[in-house]
């Protein structure tokens, strides 16, 4: 026999070390499309913390609350991919970035030289 | 007894869902770290919320268990397809030791071509030939 206070403190915990490297994935990824992936799973493990909340405080509403963030995370999921998809504008790293910057500087350079 | 069912799901679900993350923050690629959080994720979030219902042990909370267990499973598949091919389609970096296997396919290929070529070479040289003949009876 298992307690059950042990064992949701546990799932608390690793799910939460699971959020944690979403987050710093989410801080660190060096492309848009690793922060979209990482906030995907930030969403889907809140609804895992939401439902262990509802085992611990021992109040089922809170599910209602990881079925609402599963809706809104799934839209902004995949409004976020389309507008990785559609906005080719958008750098896709910092080396990216930075020769974007470099394109337009040299733009401005032979607008004023014209 | 309904005790121990409990916390052995909610223990598992709480492992894959760190393992999610951990292969988030430890792979290569964004294709490859989609793997890790897509299913990892989606599973442990499943056998949370089903030891969550257990533990209830009443419809209403049975019901809004099983509609999150289904909104995940259609939604994580659509959501990460559609990051796969944005991801794609802008040409995003992948990991320097990912093969690409477009060598089978371009073999194939070829055979198919050459195989085609040689039925389409048949009417040329009939078409030649014809002309051929053409020009011998205007002669």
């Amino acid at each position: 026999m298992i307690n059950l206070e042990f064992a949701v403190n546990i799932a608390l915990g690793l799910t939460i070390f699971g959020l944690t490297t979403g987050c710093i994935r989410m801080f660190k990824g060096p492309t848009p499309a690793d922060r979209i992936v990482a906030l995907d799973l930030v969403t889907v493990l809140l609804v895992a913390v939401s439902s262990l909340l509802a085992l611990q405080l021992d109040n089922s509403a809170y599910l209602d609350l990881g079925l609402a963030l599963a809706l809104v995370g799934f839209l902004a999921t995949v409004g976020f991919a389309r507008y990785l998809e559609k906005n080719t504008q958008m750098p896709l790293d910092d080396a990216d970035l930075a020769r974007k910057q470099d394109d337009g500087k040299s733009d401005n350079a032979t607008r004023e030289r014209l | 007894m309904s005790e121990s069912i409990v916390s052995i799901l909610i223990m598992l679900g709480g492992g894959f869902a760190a393992v999610a993350g951990l292969g988030l923050l430890r792979l290569p690629d964004v294709l490859i770290r989609m793997h890790a959080s897509t299913k990892a994720g989606t599973l442990g979030v499943g056998l949370i919320v089903l030891g969550v219902s257990v533990h209830f042990a009443s419809s209403l909370v049975l019901t809004k268990a099983i509609l999150i267990i289904v909104f995940l499973f259609l939604t994580a598949p659509v959501g990460a397809h559609l990051i796969a091919r944005a991801a794609y389609r802008r040409g995003i970096k992948l990991w320097e030791r990912t093969l690409m296997d477009d060598g089978a396919m371009k073999h194939s290929f070829s055979e198919a071509s050459n195989s085609e070529n040689s039925i389409a070479e048949k009417p040329a040289s009939e078409k030649i030939s014809g002309s051929d003949l053409d020009q011998t009876s205007d002669k």
